[in-house]
């Protein structure tokens, strides 16, 4: 709150800075990437259980494998960007001092694009054999 | 921050316990919350001994019967008892509901009753509604139209009345408000299934023209998106109403008016 609550009235408090007019984005993108997670995952679960005990060049012949390349980078777009939908859901609910949060927020946001960049690289040089 | 312990002025402390009525055999316990902002003294919970023989059936038959027979300083709001008005809403035997709808027979054991959960107390079994009237308020619950007033009434057809049904009587007594962990964390800003169930009904009132202007300061994450279906709001109306379908057909309005 940018004023004390102090002697303010509680119609005050709770119209406060008014309605942000947003969060539908934020709902609709966390119900898409959830449906696309279903199939993707399904996917990933059964790459991994088919690579159970393969050695570390069959594992690198599959992923260099077109399909199997697109499939996974879909994989972490879609399952990176609904876990940081989730966890910016978790810091609203938990976390209420503004310094904190916003810290938070800003690290939720760097820690699924470093990962991606890193998961990315790898897989792409992977698939181009360099 | 979210708060998982009570503060250290909050913290229940064993009470009194008051004597049995003599000569009554048929005794139902009650352990109640009592605090007072007259004293410094914790909150504690008291308990007491009814005389079913001498007493209505309800929690608030045998609460009205301690009040009357042996403490009247135990304080409490009721006024329709019969499950209408909405001022007895309290935490018994664990649930928000209704003191006079809630029949002793339901509970097994001694009847626990302490006020709605994660209010201010004003006294005893009496929580400070201040901010979830301002919410109900800052909804605006009337019916706002641009339209030139007819000479008589609003017209609506049946078809239209009937979307009202399971909205309209919500007696706004807080039971689910109250139930939301949500609403406990974050209270000020989220404004809780009772009230959105509230916008909802002026939403989908077929009379009212204000629909956009509604779902625009409804549109927010936390005065709407907050709701996680929790579904303790559902769960806990002693009027069987639906406050987490209503907060659902909102956010599908949202998501209708712009994909």
């Amino acid at each position: 709150m940018s004023k004390s609550p102090g002697m303010r009235t509680a119609l005050g408090r709770v119209r406060g800075l008014g309605s942000a007019r947003e969060g539908t984005d934020h709902f609709w993108r966390q119900r898409l990437t959830a449906v696309a997670n279903v199939p993707l995952i399904l996917f990933f679960v059964g790459l991994v259980v088919s690579l159970n005990g393969a050695s570390y060049a069959e594992v690198r012949e599959t992923l260099a494998n077109p399909l199997v390349a697109l499939l996974t980078i879909l994989i972490l777009a879609s399952a990176l960007y609904h876990m940081k939908l989730g966890m910016q859901s978790i810091i609203e609910d938990y976390i209420h001092g503004e310094g904190l949060k916003i810290v938070l927020v800003m690290l939720n946001i760097f820690f699924p694009i470093v990962i991606g960049a890193v998961s990315l690289f790898a897989l792409l040089k992977i698939a181009f054999g360099v | 921050m979210v708060e998982l312990t009570l503060p250290r002025n909050s913290k229940i402390n064993p009470g009194k316990t008051w004597p049995k009525p003599e000569g009554a055999t048929n005794l139902r316990e009650y352990r109640i919350y009592r605090w007072s902002p007259d004293d410094d003294q914790n909150p504690r919970l008291d308990t007491y001994y009814v005389d079913l023989d001498d007493c209505g059936p309800m929690v608030l038959d045998g609460l009205l019967w301690i009040k009357n027979k042996i403490d009247p300083t135990l304080t409490l709001r009721r006024s329709c008892r019969e499950g209408i008005c909405g001022s007895c809403a309290m935490n018994i035997d664990g649930t928000n509901t209704l003191a006079c709808t809630k029949g002793m027979e339901e509970i097994s054991g001694a009847v626990r009753v302490y006020p709605l959960p994660h209010m201010p107390v004003v006294k005893d079994l009496v929580p400070d509604l201040t901010v979830p009237y301002a919410q109900l308020t800052s909804i605006e619950p009337w019916l706002q139209t641009v339209s030139p007033e007819p000479a008589k009434e609003w017209l609506q057809s049946h078809e239209d009345r009937q979307k009202l049904d399971g909205l309209y009587e919500c007696i706004l007594c807080f039971c689910c408000q109250t139930s939301c962990p949500s609403y406990w964390w974050n209270g000020e800003k989220y404004l809780g299934p009772a009230v959105l169930l509230q916008a909802y009904r002026w939403i989908i009132d077929s009379r009212d023209e204000a629909t956009g202007e509604r779902l625009d300061n409804l549109e927010d994450p936390f005065r709407l998106y907050r709701c996680h279906t929790i579904m303790n709001c559902t769960q806990a109306c002693p009027k069987g109403l639906n406050p987490a379908k209503a907060i659902a057909e909102i956010k599908k309005m949202m998501v209708e008016r712009r994909v």
